[in-house]
């Protein structure tokens, strides 16, 4: 193969650099397949069933991931709505309104934030999180809501409503740097623009925020990208429950926790097969999500032509 | 293109080229080499890890041809990786089921080294004396039948105790583990029920409760939230200093987890261990016995491959139901009754490697 330049050495450069690419391609392939041969057992077993059935008892050798791919879903989606407006806040406090000596230490903290580990957060959320929930949170919460069924039940400040805030609270770091980067480059002749038609303040900030809207898009799914496969903080104060409740309060499961917290002892052939198969469903429900969030960024794209790219 | 940046490219080239044939040199081979000292692999139980450390490093010491390494995975994997050979030996907490024990390439013995308990704890405000338990209330309890600490049930086994009129917040743990598995064998031998509903194993399907990922959690979650009830290991619970229940046993008498009354299980049970030493000792009879007690096992081939590494094998499970006993109190652990002692012997002493007696 040779280059436009007919240069040997960009030649070897660019096959390589084809190789480099293509490892990581059948990398992802190989995934699959692994993931599928290995739980084909349980595929064959359940069919379409262990996409429905509520039930996980390893014991009598019924296993069913709907409890798994609820909990998890609605534990992200929990983190994003939580976490979403305090990012922007964060990003755009930052980039717009902090003076420098404010904005560097500030924005140093939220990126060493995201340098914690996830045990960490898991420890902390057992310790002071779950308990501050309980006494402060959750019952008051009961009080003024408890008509929906979201905030029923009994309270101990385990369950998913904590599952959810601390993701929350993990890729916040996350989404707000990326934001923060995403709106430093809005050319700021855009603000001086909208600064010159007479917008006030907060009318320059909505400009900057639309014009970064498709790189905003790319931060929030790399925040959720997080939380769905995030294992050890939510699977310490989750409840580790395969079981639907409508409640907040109650105790739920993760795809990820239940991988992590079971497979060390699952010794029957069938057990182990139906836990890749949770490995092989959460890959996908992975790919989905991200799949739906990349069209919903091509779209805004479409329309605002701002700057910033999906992540 | 300047001369820089094509040097540059087969430089950047030439790494990567160096770096994937790294990959490759370094992808592992087989640990077969015989040279050097005697490497032996366990992998299994996470229980009896801190004492099998112990063992490996106490021996080591006396043995400086030995090199001993155990991972800590859990039962599931030690049953597994022994099963592929993939390890000279395997530890698992439950016995290993029939149909493992048929499907595995040649015979497998267990040859069980210390023994646990699994202990009751709970975080009540205002109580202060021990609680008791029998044997029915903590099954309804984890069946969600007995909901109210001040159920009449558990107020009988505890006149005198300031039980509030609250809920009952039951903790399990959310990982498989051995530790589950005694505690629900234990439960299906007192309770038809449970046995029927539930059943007993590793990840059972919890009729109520909240998981707690290992001891750590499930105590965790115990200190942490008022009116919890929870079960962690007899060593976890004493180094933690958590409260602990007495347990009726099946003499009806009340007795406190302790290492004493644990090997007292063990030594009530040996008269109906059978031959193969696969044996649960929820329940035993006697009267200083505690009732939610089990051993943890080492399993090993009866047929060595290699003489010499099932020799230093052999001779370091000995060296473990002996001497190595004796690490296992400061441990937490209780040692075996003597006549399971021998009966482990006998064990040991039948392993061969091509026909020959390694001991």
């Amino acid at each position: 193969m040779l280059s436009p330049t007919g240069n040997t050495g960009d030649a070897i450069f660019r096959g390589l650099m084809f190789l480099v690419g293509l490892f990581m391609v059948s990398v992802v392939i190989a995934m699959v397949i692994a993931l599928a041969s290995d739980s084909m057992m349980s595929i064959r077993q359940f069919g379409f069933g262990f996409l429905k059935s509520l039930h996980w008892n390893p014991i009598k050798g019924e296993f069913g991931a709907l409890p798994f791919i609820y909990g998890t879903i609605v534990s992200s989606l929990i983190a994003l709505l939580i976490s979403v407006p305090f990012s922007l806040g964060i990003a755009v406090f930052l980039v717009e309104q902090a003076p420098h000596y404010v904005a560097r230490p500030i924005g140093f903290l939220v990126e060493l934030l995201a340098a914690i580990p996830s045990v960490v957060y898991g420890v902390w959320g057992i310790f002071v999180l779950a308990p501050f929930l309980r006494v402060y949170i959750e019952p008051p919460t009961a009080t003024l809501l408890g008509w929906l069924p979201l905030f029923q039940g009994p309270i101990t400040g385990i369950g998913l409503l904590t599952g959810g805030i601390i993701l929350a609270i993990m890729i916040t770091p996350i989404i707000s740097a990326v934001v923060r980067d995403v709106l430093a480059a809005v050319p700021g002749s855009q603000r001086e623009a909208a600064l010159a038609l007479g917008a006030t303040k907060w009318e320059m900030i909505r400009v900057v925020l639309v014009n970064g809207a498709p790189g905003i898009a790319g931060a929030v799914i790399l925040g959720l990208g997080r939380a769905l496969g995030e294992t050890m903080a939510v699977t310490m104060v989750i409840g580790n429950r395969p079981e639907i409740s409508l409640s907040l309060f109650a105790p739920s499961y993760t795809i990820a926790s239940a991988i992590a917290n079971e497979f060390t002892e699952a010794t029957d052939d069938l057990y182990l097969s139906a836990l890749v198969e949770l490995g092989l469903i959460l890959f996908l429900v992975t790919f989905v999500v991200n799949g739906i969030a990349r069209v919903l960024v091509w779209n805004v794209t479409r329309k605002t032509g701002g700057v910033g790219r999906a992540a | 293109m300047s001369v820089w940046n094509r040097k540059f490219s087969i430089a950047l080239s030439a790494a990567l080229v160096s770096a994937l044939l790294l990959v490759v040199a370094c992808s592992p081979k087989g640990s077969g080499t015989t040279s050097g000292p005697i490497q032996l692999q366990g992998m299994g139980a996470t229980f009896p890890n801190p004492l099998y450390q112990k063992w490996v490093s106490e021996y080591g010491k006396l043995n400086a041809n030995i090199k001993i390494d155990y991972q800590s995975q859990g039962s599931g994997a030690g049953i597994k990786q022994i099963k592929e050979q993939t390890v000279d030996f395997g530890a698992s907490d439950a016995p290993m089921k029939d149909e493992d024990l048929k499907s595995a390439p040649g015979e497998l013995l267990h040859i069980p080294t210390v023994l646990g308990a699994v202990v009751i704890t709970y975080n009540l405000v205002g109580v202060t004396q021990q609680l008791h338990f029998s044997p029915d209330v903590i099954a309804d309890i984890y069946l969600g039948k007995i909901k109210k600490w001040n159920d009449s049930r558990i107020v009988a086994d505890n006149s005198g105790a300031k039980l509030p009129a609250s809920d009952i917040t039951v903790v399990h743990r959310s990982e498989g583990s051995g530790t589950s598995a005694v505690f629900t064998d234990y439960l299906s031998k007192i309770s038809p029920e449970w046995k029927e509903k539930v059943g007993a194993g590793p990840s059972p399907s919890w009729p109520v409760g909240i998981g707690g990922k290992g001891n750590e959690g499930v105590t965790g979650q115990v200190k942490n939230t008022p009116n919890t009830i929870g079960y962690v290991e007899l060593a976890y619970a004493v180094q933690n200093k958590l409260p602990v229940a007495l347990v009726k046993n099946s003499n009806g008498s009340f007795v406190e987890p302790s290492i004493d009354s644990v090997t007292a299980a063990a030594a009530a049970s040996a008269g109906n261990t059978p031959d193969d030493l696969r044996v649960s000792i929820t329940n035993a009879p006697g009267a200083n016995v505690y009732p939610i007690s089990s051993y943890t096992y080492i399993l090993i081939y009866k047929n060595q491959k290699d003489a010499t590494k099932g020799k230093a094998l052999v001779d370091f499970l000995w060296w473990g139901i002996h001497d190595g006993q004796s690490f296992a109190k400061p441990l937490l652990y209780a040692t075996l009754p003597a006549d399971i002692v021998k009966r482990a012997e006998a064990k040991l002493d039948s392993i061969t490697a091509a026909g020959v007696k390694l001991h």
